[in-house]
């Protein structure tokens, strides 16, 4: 069983988001960098899979050589080698592209990515990685088994309820919590991380099919106006004349 | 704009000293109490409960013994990452630091620098694993400071050695499966044995009522007639500097730990200086606040650097007991005063399980008191600037 995971670099839950002057790039000054948390549930359950029944996880990152200390996290969880694809990740596509192209030099029994980054949102990569392979493409997964070594069986959830679905192998799929409780490496893991193979690849002359005109932030929170409970009828005055609702 | 580090200060970019893994390190351990740790603390600490079942999962985060190397279970890291793990422990509590320290430092440290291989791969692999807990016996009811003066005696009796005696204040040993027991020969040399649990007239009683690390279990070793089998006497040293060398380790670790507590204690208290309003403003806004935090970053700092230099010492195997001692002394009288002085800017909140300043603060009058007192420390400086030993 060979499983390819693929991980995207983002900025911490916590950090705080600015922008370069010009608006046109983020500023990452200052900002903590993970392994984005949905791709770690797609991970450890890939992990998992390796450990019952067999088999190689490599994880794949499209990314410049600042995303190595993550990579190197993802070796010392577990995974057996490593590839990065040595290029900035313009957009969804260019990504997509570049997984397709690695998935098809190594034909990988199963792709697996979380359901989106936390920094983008984009919920594009792994349907675009499916139709550009020509391989099933299941998503947002939270359960994940194999059924035997030809298929297996998938839960996702659905507008009121969860769709279980089989497919054979191979597949792509997108993880969400709780296809498996994300691990913490041991300082054993991080030792031999050191050593595990990380190839670093070119990217496959592709075009992003998107550039960034501007970022902005959301307006700014007002300032909370509080009223005595007694004064209720000035809420209603606020509320007709300044913030203009009713 | 003010001053916001993402995970702990670093006022003088120390981070640029370390390497990646160091950080993947602290990131790993960072998560670790975060999930095992900080969530129960308080808890464990106001009900003096020891958390037996942390043992197997510092065993499995590999918090034992990380600077002994990978084929006997360790975990083959340098002393920056060991000094980092104490760190971020330490951040969560002394107590959880201290069950962490005296496995690594005092029970797998010495078994694998004196013990013979038959040793080594008996024990080490167990301790790492965290199947088995360690303790260290050296201090005595009557001998603290002063060890060499121990009473705890062996006797040769041929096949084995017959172990008497009683050892006091000993972390760890209520839930022990093995003892690192130092004690004197025939001869009045000291000896280090390693006593398994479970030998007859081998007994561990609890140390109750502390009012410091209340979340580290603390007790007695009673030795009545003890038969200890020959082969489990440490082959490969003799005299006081065998429990010195594992202290030397230990205090190491300890320097690096006070550095948590002491980030954990300031940060609660910026933390609470900007959000608690007195006469109309935070209090973070009075000079009186400002230099309390200004000070504590600056200590902070001072102990970061101090520590991050001791460690490169340490991996070129350099550092002096002295050096270890400077520091160990420096860092944790800092952590202790950063406390108190935290305790204070919280006010009322202060005392209460609410905040973690009580519970670092009571934890850190233990850590000023073992592995040699503050003053003790002080005189192996002035002993090593003089000439002339004051303690003696
Ligand atoms: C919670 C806890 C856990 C511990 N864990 C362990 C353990 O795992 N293993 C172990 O072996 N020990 C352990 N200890 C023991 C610890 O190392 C001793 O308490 C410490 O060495 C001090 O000894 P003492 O308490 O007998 O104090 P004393 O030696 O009696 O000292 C009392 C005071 O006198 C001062 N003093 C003593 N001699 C001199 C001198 N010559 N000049 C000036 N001042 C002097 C000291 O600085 C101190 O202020 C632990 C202690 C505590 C509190």
């Amino acid at each position: 069983m060979k499983i390819l995971v693929c991980i995207s670099n983002v900025p911490d839950t916590t950090a705080k988001i600015n922008f370069t002057a010009d608006n046109k790039s983020f500023d990452k000054n200052g900002v903590q960098y993970v392994i984005n948390p949905w791709d770690e549930y797609a991970l450890t359950r890939a992990i998992e899979l390796k450990e019952a029944k067999g088999g190689t996880v490599t994880v794949l990152n499209v990314g410049e050589a600042d995303t190595e200390p993550n990579i190197r996290k993802a070796l010392a969880i577990g995974a057996d080698d490593a590839i990065r694809v040595n290029a900035y990740p313009k957009d969804s596509f260019f990504v997509a592209q570049q997984i397709a192209a690695i998935a098809k030099e190594n034909s990988y029994d199963i792709i697996l990515m979380g359901k989106e980054s936390i920094d983008y949102n984009g919920f594009q990569v792994h349907n675009m990685v499916g139709e550009l392979l020509g391989i099933p493409s299941v998503t947002p997964a939270f359960k994940l088994d194999l059924l035997d070594d030809t298929t297996a069986r998938l839960e996702r959830e659905i507008e009121g309820g969860k769709e279980i679905v089989e497919v054979k192998l191979p597949f792509v799929a997108s993880a969400q919590q709780p296809m498996s409780e994300p691990r913490i490496p041991n300082m054993r893991g991080i030792m031999t991380a050191r050593t595990k193979p990380l190839k670093v690849v070119e990217p496959v002359g592709a075009e992003a099919k998107t550039s960034i005109a501007a970022y902005s932030k959301p307006e700014k929170k007002g300032g909370v106006k509080m009223i005595d409970p007694e004064n209720a009828g000035e809420l209603i005055t606020l509320l007709r004349n300044e913030a203009k609702v009713l | 704009m003010a001053y916001e580090p993402a995970g702990a200060p670093d006022y003088f970019d120390i981070d640029e000293l370390l390497t990646d893994e160091h950080k993947l390190i602290r990131q790993t351990m960072r998560d670790f109490v975060k999930r095992e740790i900080s969530p129960y603390i308080e808890q464990w600490a106001q009900e003096a409960h020891f958390p037996s079942e942390i043992v197997k999962k510092f065993g499995e985060v590999g918090a034992f013994g990380p600077t002994i190397p990978a084929e006997y279970g360790g975990g083959g890291l340098d002393y920056i990452s060991y000094g980092i793990i104490m760190q971020e422990i330490e951040r969560g509590d002394s107590g959880m630091r201290s069950t962490a320290s005296v496995q690594g430092s005092l029970v797998m440290y010495p078994i694998y620098k004196y013990g013979s291989e038959e040793q080594r791969n008996k024990y080490l692999p167990k301790l790492a694993s965290g199947e088995w807990l360690g303790c260290f016996g050296l201090t005595e009811p009557d001998f603290g400071s002063n060890p060499g003066g121990m009473v705890t005696n062996i006797k040769d009796m041929g096949d084995h050695y017959l172990l008497n005696g009683a050892k006091m204040w000993i972390s760890n040993s209520p839930e022990c499966q093995v003892a690192v027991v130092w004690a004197k020969n025939e001869e009045g040399r000291i000896k280090g044995l390693i006593v398994e649990r479970g030998m007859e007239g081998f007994s561990t009683p609890e140390i109750h009522n502390k009012w410091s690390l209340r979340a580290s279990t603390t007790g007695e070793l009673v030795f009545d007639n003890v038969k200890v089998p020959k082969e489990n006497l440490l082959p490969n040293i003799d005299g006081l500097k065998g429990p010195l060398g594992c202290l030397d380790s230990a205090r190491y670790g300890i320097s690096w730990g006070a550095i948590g507590a002491a980030i954990d204690c300031y940060q609660s208290a910026l933390k609470y200086s900007l959000e608690r309003i007195q006469f109309d403003k935070p209090i973070g806004a009075f000079q009186l606040t400002q230099k309390k935090l200004a000070e504590m970053l600056t200590e902070i700092t001072k102990a970061q650097l101090l520590a991050w230099r001791l460690g490169t010492l340490m991996n070129e195997g350099k550092a002096t007991t002295q050096q270890i001692s400077m520091a160990k002394r420096n860092n944790v009288d800092m952590a202790l005063h950063i406390a108190r002085e935290a305790r204070q800017i919280h006010g009322g909140m202060g005392i209460t399980g609410e905040y973690p300043i009580m519970r670092h603060m009571m934890n850190l009058e233990s850590v000023i008191t073992y592995e040699g007192t503050h003053d003790i420390h002080l005189l192996i400086t002035g002993a090593d600037i003089t000439g002339i030993q004051a303690f003696k």
